[in-house]
């Protein structure tokens, strides 16, 4: 059986620990063998952002060295993801270990992109009909080129209906410290969103980031929408698994 | 200017929040721009191929910026158009009153010009008792209400026609109100043209200057342009001196994607290339054609490999026209000559990193912005880089301000941040902590508060995903 | 040290690094199209920012300017008396209706004129722009800069067989990119605006109208 790294991220890991284990269970639902190492963090991309490198290297280096072997390691976030696949290798220009860094940084995916264009999964909807709304993570889209993959999976299950959301490609307003360094323009980013999100008249809004969801769904609970949140792999999992 | 005091962004951003006319205006002009361009790029493979192409001419123009400029200079003067260079906007304004005053110019016509904003030329001449009108139709109505451009492209995009309607009813001598566009157009058009026809001296700005051939082109769809360079005895033009390139053959693809990324149109009304004053046997066309060259820290940011790329620009304005920040709060809550994305990086760059800090922090660094420049400029990596110059003082820097806006509170955060997370064994400590009792905290906490404005208080879960799979005792490593 | 030179010193310190990046001007060259389909895409690309077109013939073109110029009362147009297209119009034109100005004098002797009661310019075009739509003019001696510019409508004379596919290979074909006159320059259209609330308006500081005499030469 082959075998893959999963890399929870922080946010995952504390507030949507379903959607780490639904995407752990969707690796082997396709057969793979998922390896989770103890003692990950965060990716390091917080303190990166905002200028502060020294210490962002330091707790990527403790991320890199849990993952040793030369398997895919995967994530479900587009943010982290894209930070450790495309701000790494930038992280870690001149640095001792940067080729190692680098070949790290070659093995990263997020978790849509590696059941679409790695495992090229094919999933059988087994849930009942139901209308979602995709909003696309402006990192998964810019950093990784996201464009197809998540959607292309969700077009796969026969009773979901994809309801398009309008401006998809526009940010949430989360972008990390962002929201609560600027809160007031994060808060009216997400006013907007959520209320984008109500009008397509889904029940769910999906998404491949952590960040993304907890923002929105902030917004919606505060304005006590019927409109909730999940992580696509929670609801990729849910809808696929024989219970 | 902004001497020692910091512009707090956040603090004009929420202002603009709070206005809904504000928001509105700003938010159908962007959506209508977005469509636009979009309509001009039906087939993305001939949009790279172009960005590509575009990036690539002016890097080149970069790379061999001193010697492009010095031909530029030899082939203008060949043609009879003077050269000047001034380090600072002050140089700048001070070379330009001397030519002004040296003709006895008591009034004169402009052209739109971003560069001749950064100098606050107007201001600088009105105090010399020179009369400088904007003629370009937006400039020309935010002049009247003595603002600043809320857009490098449209400058008085934050007002709307009712708004236009009641300014010029009460400003234009005999006009009366009027809500019609092409009613408001002609009163403009009226005033203006005898303006053009009493103008002493016309000044514009550049879009491309071109090397081999000694030409400014200038690209504009009302005419003003055209009438402040041609109809005036004397016409000075300002430039940054990033303008430059080689050759017109390569002016064709910038300008091609020029047009598109800014408002969406395939071709301007007009395509202007000056290469000469009034030459021999003309009838018309200025006797004198100067052009000012500013550095204005350009130079400085020269100097850094991956901040030149800012200087890649071509002032398309298709950055703002996508930014979710600038379609919310509009151009003037930037407190900068350059509003959004392009502003966010330039800004902190000619006036100082730590001065500028707030600016750096007022993106999601959601990337839109790189995505639809015409020439690539990675306008988050930069934020990212000169977020870190703002809080550090790396040796090889050359960046204005460098480690100005750090403060002990910040680095503190950082340091403990890392300390925990780069230690598995706190990192866990913590993560039981927050799962056990983060929902105990109160809404009102420190940092906790700006996000419950708008939203509930964020909840972890009962247990984190690394104790889950602990506990599942599956195949760790 | 003057400031030209601490601008260059600066600016030298830092030049000249790594490889030049390479052009691919593919896409630039990818636009061609058939004399015909030329004409079509102009016309198109014009009328879409409201360009008005006269068809014509080599021989009879004047004739549709002059009826143009009747039919709209217009009490004169001018033009440049020397020009090739300026003086061909001139050489045909009866007296009566519209009367022919000859931009013969310096602007500073004729300012106010041009300004106040002249209704019409006529020029000559040195080629069109397929892709986009627009007209290459190069004013000088004969062709006065203003006449395309101050006059509230601009009739312009273009050969289709002059039509170019694109700006990028007009340039080249016209040997710009080489030297240029004092002026050259591109129009698609009328003078526009669209800074009050994004509407499109016409005529704001240059013609309010552009009317091209398009003489069909290519057969």
């Amino acid at each position: 059986m082959k075998k893959v790294y999963f890399y929870g991220t922080c946010l995952v890991d504390l507030f949507f620990p379903d959607a780490g284990m639904a995407g752990i269970q969707l690796l082997r639902q396709a057969g793979l063998e998922v390896v989770f190492p103890e003692g990950q963090t965060c990716c390091g991309q917080p303190a990166y952002n905002c200028g502060y490198w020294e210490e962002a290297r330091a707790v990527a280096r403790a991320q890199v060295a849990l993952f040793p072997d030369d398997l895919p390691v995967i994530l479900p976030s587009g943010s982290c993801a894209g930070m450790m696949k495309v701000h790494y290798p930038e992280l870690f220009h001149g640095e001792p270990d940067e080729s190692q860094v680098r070949a790290f940084s070659g093995r990263v995916y997020e978790l849509t992109q590696f059941l679409v264009d790695v495992l090229h999964v094919q999933l059988k909807d087994l849930g009942a009909p139901v209308k979602v709304t995709w909003h696309s993570s402006c990192h998964a889209l810019r950093d990784l080129g996201l464009k197809v993959e998540p959607q292309s999976l969700l077009g796969q299950l026969e009773n979901v209906e994809v309801a398009p959301l309008a401006r998809e490609y526009e940010c949430c307003g989360f972008g990390g410290t962002f929201s609560v360094r600027q809160p007031e323009i994060s808060g009216a980013m997400v006013c907007d969103k959520s209320a984008d999100a109500e009008a397509t008249g889904a029940s769910v809004l999906l998404s491949t980031d952590g960040g993304c969801l907890l923002n929105v769904n902030g917004a919606l609970e505060a304005k006590q929408s019927q409109l909730r949140v999940q992580h696509i792999a929670e609801f990729l999992w849910e809808r696929t698994h024989a219970r | 200017m902004h001497a020692d005091t910091d512009i707090l962004f956040r603090d004009s951003a929420s202002k603009a929040l709070l206005d809904p006319q504000l928001r509105a205006n700003f938010r159908r002009a962007m959506d209508g721009l977005m469509a636009k361009r979009k309509a001009q790029f039906p087939d993305p493979q001939d949009l790279q191929e172009l960005r590509e192409l575009s990036t690539a001419i002016r890097s080149r123009s970069l790379l061999n910026l001193p010697t492009l400029l010095e031909q530029l200079e030899t082939n203008l003067t060949r043609n009879g158009i003077q050269v000047h260079w001034a380090e600072t906007c002050d140089e700048a304004n001070q070379l330009i009153l001397g030519l002004l005053q040296a003709r006895g110019a008591k009034t004169l016509v402009k052209g739109k010009s971003m560069v001749s904003e950064e100098m606050h030329l107007n201001a600088f001449l009105e105090a010399h008792g020179i009369e400088a009108l904007e003629s370009d139709l937006g400039e020309y109505i935010i002049q009247l209400d003595d603002e600043t451009p809320s857009h490098i492209i449209m400058p008085a995009i934050h007002k709307n026609k009712d708004q236009i309607a009641r300014q010029f009813s009460q400003k234009i001598k005999d006009a009366k109100y009027t809500e019609d566009v092409d009613e408001l157009t002609a009163m403009a058009r009226k005033v203006l043209r005898q303006k053009f026809l009493d103008a002493d001296a016309g000044i514009s700005g550049v879009n491309f200057a071109v090397a081999e051939t000694g030409t400014l082109c200038l690209v504009e769809n009302e005419g003003n342009g055209r009438m402040s360079t041609h109809v005036p005895p004397l016409h000075i033009a300002v430039m940054g001196l990033e303008k430059v390139v080689a050759n017109l053959e390569e002016v064709a693809p910038l300008y091609a994607i020029l047009t598109r990324s800014a408002t969406g149109q395939a071709v301007s009304t007009y395509f202007n290339l000056i290469t000469g004053p009034r030459g021999e046997g003309e009838l018309d066309g200025p006797q004198e054609v100067h052009l000012v060259i500013l550095d204005n820290g350009r130079s400085r940011i020269y100097a850094d490999p991956q901040l030149q790329a800012t200087l890649r620009c071509i002032r398309c304005g298709a950055c703002m026209n996508h930014c979710p920040v600038y379609t919310r709060v509009g151009g003037h809550a930037y407190e900068a000559v350059y509003p959004g994305p392009i502003g966010k990086i330039l800004t902190p760059q000619m006036e100082g990193v730590g001065v500028r800090h707030d600016l750096l922090h007022g993106s999601s660094l959601c990337g839109a912005c790189s995505e639809v420049c015409p020439v690539q400029i990675p306008i988050p990596d930069i934020i990212v880089r000169l977020r870190r110059e703002a809080t550090h003082t790396d040796a090889t820097s050359s960046v204005m301000g460098k480690g100005s806006g750090r403060t002990n509170t910040e680095d503190w955060a950082w340091r403990i941040w890392a300390g925990v997370l780069k230690r598995p064994a706190l990192y866990r400590l913590a993560t039981w902590f927050a799962t056990r009792f983060g929902r105990a905290l109160p809404g009102s906490a420190p940092l906790l508060k700006h996000w419950t404005a708008h939203r509930t208080k964020p909840v972890p879960a009962k247990r984190s995903l690394s104790e889950r799979m602990r506990a599942e005792g599956g195949p760790h490593v | 040290m003057s400031s030209r030179s601490a601008i260059l010193e600066r600016l030298r310190a830092t030049a000249g690094g790594g490889p030049l990046p390479t052009l691919n001007p593919a896409v630039m060259e990818r636009r061609h199209w058939s004399a015909p389909e030329r004409v079509v895409r102009l016309r198109k690309g014009m009328e879409a920012v409201h360009t008005e077109f006269l068809e014509a013939k080599p021989a009879t073109w004047p004739d549709v300017v002059r009826t143009f110029c009747e039919s709209e009362g217009l009490k004169n147009l001018l033009l440049g008396p020397t020009s090739e297209a300026g003086g061909a119009l001139a050489a045909t034109w009866a007296p009566g209706g519209t009367q022919l100005v000859a931009y013969d004098r310096p602007v500073e002797a004729f300012k106010t004129e041009l300004f106040t009661s002249i209704e019409a310019g006529f020029t000559g075009t040195v080629g069109g722009i397929a892709e986009t739509g627009g007209l290459l003019l190069m004013p000088g001696p004969q062709e006065p800069r203003l006449l395309s510019l101050v006059p509230p409508i601009h009739l312009a004379l273009l050969r289709a067989a002059t039509i170019q596919d694109s700006f990028w290979s007009a340039v080249q074909a016209l040997g710009w990119t080489r030297s240029l006159p004092p002026n050259a320059l591109m129009i698609s259209g009328p003078s526009k605006t669209a800074d009050i609330e994004q509407t499109l308006a016409y005529g704001v500081h240059g013609p309010k109208r552009l009317v091209v005499v398009l003489v069909d030469d290519l057969t």
